[in-house]
């Protein structure tokens, strides 16, 4: 299935978690903000969010420092 | 009015000036972003802010943090709202010394027009971005402020209609790239730049 991901679409398999998409990027979860579709899923949601065939996913990561 | 003021309203007018100091401001973090960032606020006319931080003024933080050599050992927020106050002596402050967590995000920065994500770590970045994104709150966060060399590289990007991220968004701090005066600086200037620009311009 098509995803599209910070603005760049890609191919995923179905019904990866958004936990899984995160990971397999090399990003650290506990650092990302995730928007799907507009709204902000909380870290806790991650591993039982599933991604749909057309998803426009922004994801964040914050760096260290303040 | 007081004589900062009456310096302020010399230059952005008596109706502006009062327009900012309806404005309630949540600054999580009162460290190297927080204590610069509310010192331009409040020199901005801004009045009324709560305060948030865990930490106490340690010497390592002398080197870009708007605390001085006397104040160690004071708990952040004590001696952020002590120098605050020398600024401007009719502020409304808000301290809270403690950490911010899931449990008390909410209650702690409840009722704030703006919130300013000035903490360290990016697990609480993180967290301080889910519980505000979703409410009407002006946010404004930082990711990648450290080094120096290359200023330009702390931009200002408008992710969400609410959500400002200042930084450039790869450095972290590190002994490699450890956070310094001039940079922390124009990361805060940044920030509290959007929150000023977003009410000194916004409708009523």
């Amino acid at each position: 299935m098509q995803v599209i991901v910070n603005g760049m679409s890609e191919s995923q398999h179905e019904d990866i978690t958004l936990h899984d998409l995160i990971s397999t990027r090399g990003l650290d979860p506990s650092r990302v903000v995730a928007e799907l579709n507009r709204e902000i899923v909380p870290g806790e949601e991650f591993p039982k969010t599933r991604l749909q065939e057309g998803d426009r996913l922004e994801l964040l990561q914050f760096v260290g420092g303040g | 009015m007081n004589l900062l003021e009456q310096g302020i309203a010399h230059h952005i007018g008596q109706d502006a000036l009062a327009r900012l100091q309806r404005v309630r401001i949540g600054l999580a973090g009162a460290g190297g972003l927080g204590s610069n960032c509310a010192h331009a606020l409040v020199r901005s006319g801004f009045k009324r802010f709560v305060l948030a931080d865990f930490d106490r003024v340690e010497p390592s933080n002398l080197n870009r943090q708007f605390f001085f050599p006397d104040q160690v050992g004071l708990p952040k927020v004590v001696a952020l709202g002590a120098n605050l106050l020398r600024i401007n002596p009719d502020l409304e402050l808000e301290l809270h010394e403690t950490v911010i967590t899931s449990k008390n995000v909410h209650p702690l920065l409840a009722g704030c027009d703006a919130m300013l994500e000035c903490v360290d770590e990016p697990a609480v970045k993180k967290l301080l971005a889910e519980a505000m994104l979703p409410t009407a709150a002006l946010f404004v966060a930082a990711s990648g402020i450290a080094g120096c060399g290359d200023a330009d590289r702390i931009r200002t990007r408008r992710l969400r209609a609410n959500f400002f991220l200042v930084g450039d968004e790869q450095t972290a701090a590190c002994p490699d790239t450890p956070p310094l005066a001039p940079l922390v600086a124009v990361a805060a200037a940044k920030q509290a730049d959007v929150v000023l620009h977003h009410f000194l311009h916004q409708q009523d």
